[in-house]
């Protein structure tokens, strides 16, 4: 229906009863269950969108955007391990599980984070040869749930991810339905085949912070302290949790913002649970600036930040404002061929549309990505897949240095919040940097206030 | 204690190796322990030879103290030791003489652990295999998010054990405390005292014949043959969790 059809007839669309809205009482009304999808929270919040870069001027020099030389490696995990992590590149693929992905999709995963020089993550349900065999560099991750864990892989891997939470559910474990229990996945997780199967939403053995001390030790002393241990939170509290994990010992900080993807959780979840990225990344900044690891040489502590990192833009932002790397999961998927228009046609039968697609939780992802279905995970191949996603890495990576060279940087790494203003107050105040034209950083202490100058 | 309860001084054992090494954790940093542990070279200690028994001295209460060992080995560590001791064992029999703290055998995949004294709380979370003998009480959450291991409580646990525990066998010849079972998917309990209440979706069950023969080898392999297996009570999942559904909420 034309809005502008309804406006004539008189007919006006409530701002707190929207469509959208109505749909969800109806349904929930019908259905007595709450809806759980995947995909991060879709509300808009003030994001990276939200900023804009200070082009060099007559104060800065600018680098030739084509000759010049603009660094864009990153090492992570340098303060304990024997071991750290040498990326060519500061966008990692983020932890997203066997299970939850197909075999083939995790291995394309692999293959394109290879290609580009970063690394890929594993996931809650452990570590599958697929992975472990096209990943140069693979993060095993180390949940509430311990699926699939074992002694071998941890020592395989190439660095340690201990998971507090994720952005899409800070607080919250993770969901498979069981659909795509499988018999493999069943396995790996030694669960009943075909049961609906809730993660734990908190570690077993530790709890606090200063367990957590111990399990980091305990874990460096299983790997003889080879592996970067990194530390992952959903942002709610960045500033204490990344203050409490720097102090515990961790080697790298990744905070994901509430954007960030899920592969299934309550809808209601998603929406109304964290903070945005951009709000978190300056107060885990501040965090590691306080206890002097931030950016420091051989003691720092890396912060990887997730949530909503989609073009080269948001990759130069995040790392102006502090970020040593980003992490992308839903825009891997995207690259891959998740909600691909050519599946229009099957994207319509599940009753979903192409570019709409949220329900990875249920198998039946027309892309063969969220699904444990033979004949659907055949639809994606590795290779190819692989490609798109190294290709994508690739764009991202030259688009950051674009703009890095339009700042004057060397290096992508020597962005600064100096370089961004804001569009708006809320980001304004939430990055910490001034509103554009002005010198206001609303919130910040000994700030001018509005106007010229102050 | 009873001889017999420490597999280690087991008359009818055959020891894996003539040799034992002695180390000294108060002389020899815990990091070249655990890594000579592993098989590893460390500065001017002799390499131990495959199968060569280990007597760890003076842990006062070190935290993981033994982690990661893979390979067949008698490791005795003689002391209290704290978090994670003997963590995610492989193939090791470990005996701790004195008490363990929190997380005993965590994620222990094969062989075995046994502590003489008493265990803090998740002693065996999320283990997958190999055998757990605790002669003690155990506290909290002992068998939490179990995945296959066997264990056996000479005394009694604490509230919210085998929470969401997936497999494997706990015996329990005391009580056990409230919420046991809590969310648990297959494992089996057997709990020969009180249980002060179940946790959600815990049932008690019929103990079968095959039940009472699983149950007395377990106890027979931690040492408590002598148990009538009679005096158990069978614990699992009722499986009403296992779809999700409105009145599944809590």
């Amino acid at each position: 229906m034309d809005p502008h059809d309804l406006a004539q007839r008189g007919l006006r669309p409530s701002a707190t009863y929207d469509a959208a809205t109505i749909h969800d009482i109806q349904r929930a009304a019908a259905t007595g269950v709450y809806d759980i999808r995947g995909g991060g929270a879709k509300r808009a919040v003030p994001h990276f969108d939200d900023l804009l870069f200070l082009g060099a001027s007559m104060s800065r020099y600018p680098l030739e955007g084509y000759r010049e030389r603009c660094g864009t490696d990153v090492v992570l995990g340098a303060r304990h391990a024997r071991y750290p992590l040498h990326l060519d590149i500061p966008v990692t693929i983020a932890g997203m599980s066997f299970g939850a992905l197909s075999g083939r999709a995790k291995e394309a995963l692999g293959r394109g984070a290879s290609e580009a020089g970063t690394s890929t993550t594993t996931g809650d349900g452990g570590m599958t040869p697929e992975e472990r065999g096209q990943s140069k560099h693979l993060v095993y991750q180390y949940l509430p749930s311990r699926y699939g864990m074992n002694p071998d892989d941890l020592r395989q891997a190439d660095a340690i991810e201990i998971v507090l939470g994720q952005g899409a559910k800070p607080g919250g474990g993770g969901m498979l339905l069981g659909q795509k229990i499988s018999e493999r996945v069943a396995g790996m997780r030694t669960l009943p085949q075909g049961i609906d199967q809730r993660s734990a939403c908190r570690h077993p053995d530790w709890t606090g912070p200063d367990d957590l001390t111990i399990k980091i030790a305990e874990l460096r002393e299983i790997t003889d302290h080879e592996k970067p241990i990194f530390v992952k939170v959903g942002a709610s509290r960045p500033y204490y949790d990344v203050k409490l994990a720097v102090h515990a010992g961790a080697d790298v900080v990744v905070v994901d913002g509430m954007q960030g993807g899920t592969a299934a959780t309550q809808d209601v979840f998603i929406e109304n649970v964290g903070i945005p990225t951009l709000a978190a990344v300056p107060q885990a900044v501040q965090a590691l600036r306080e206890l002097g690891v931030h950016r420091s040489g051989a003691d720092a502590v890396q912060l990887i930040v997730s949530g909503g990192i989609r073009t080269g833009a948001d990759v130069a932002k995040a790392v102006a404002l502090g970020a040593d790397a980003v992490s992308i999961g839903t825009a891997a998927l995207i690259a891959l061929g998740d909600n691909d228009p050519r599946w229009s046609a099957e994207y319509e039968a599940v009753g979903s549309a192409a570019g709409y697609f949220d329900d990875y939780q249920d198998g039946r992802d027309p892309a063969g990505i969220s699904t444990q279905d033979d004949e659907l995970a055949a639809r994606l191949d590795p290779v190819a897949g692989g490609r798109r996603l190294a290709n994508y890495l690739r764009v991202l990576t030259m688009e950051a240095q674009t703009i890095a060279r339009a700042c004057g940087k060397a290096h992508v790494q020597h962005l600064e919040p100096e370089d961004l203003v804001a569009l708006t107050v809320e980001s304004a105040a939430m990055a910490r940097v001034p509103l554009a034209g002005t010198t206001w950083v609303p919130g910040a202490v000994g700030s001018p206030g509005a106007g010229y100058g102050g | 204690m009873d001889s017999l309860k420490d597999p280690l001084k087991d008359p009818l054992l055959d020891p894996v190796s003539d040799s034992v090494r002695h180390l000294d954790l108060t002389e020899v940093p815990l990091r070249s322990v655990n890594a000579l542990l592993h098989g590893r070279e460390v500065d001017d200690l002799p390499m131990l030879t495959p199968g060569e028994d280990v007597v760890l001295s003076h842990p006062q209460g070190a935290h993981a103290v033994a982690v990661g060992l893979d390979s067949p080995r008698q490791v005795r560590i003689e002391g209290h030791v704290g978090y994670y001791a003997a963590g995610m064992n492989q193939r090791a029999d470990v005996v701790i003489s004195g008490n363990a703290g929190v997380g005993v055998a965590e994620n222990m995949m094969s062989g075995s652990v046994t502590v003489l004294g008493n265990a803090s709380q998740a002693a065996g979370a999320t283990a997958h295999g190999g055998l757990l003998v605790v002669h003690g009480d155990a506290a909290a959450r002992c068998g939490i998010s179990m995945k296959g291991v066997d264990i056996v409580v000479g005394g009694s646990i604490g509230h919210m054990s085998a929470f969401m525990a997936q497999a494997g066998r706990l015996v329990v010849r005391g009580d056990a405390g409230d919420a046991l079972g809590d969310s648990i998917y297959e494992a089996r309990l057997y709990v020969r005292g009180e249980v002060a209440s179940l946790g959600a979706d815990c049932v008690a069950k019929q103990m079968r014949p095959e039940h009472h023969e699983e149950l007395a080898a377990l106890l027979k392999a931690a040492g408590y043959e002598d148990d009538d297996t009679g005096a158990y009570t069978r614990y699992g999942s009722a499986r009403e969790l296992y779809h999700f559904d409105v009145d599944n909420a809590y």
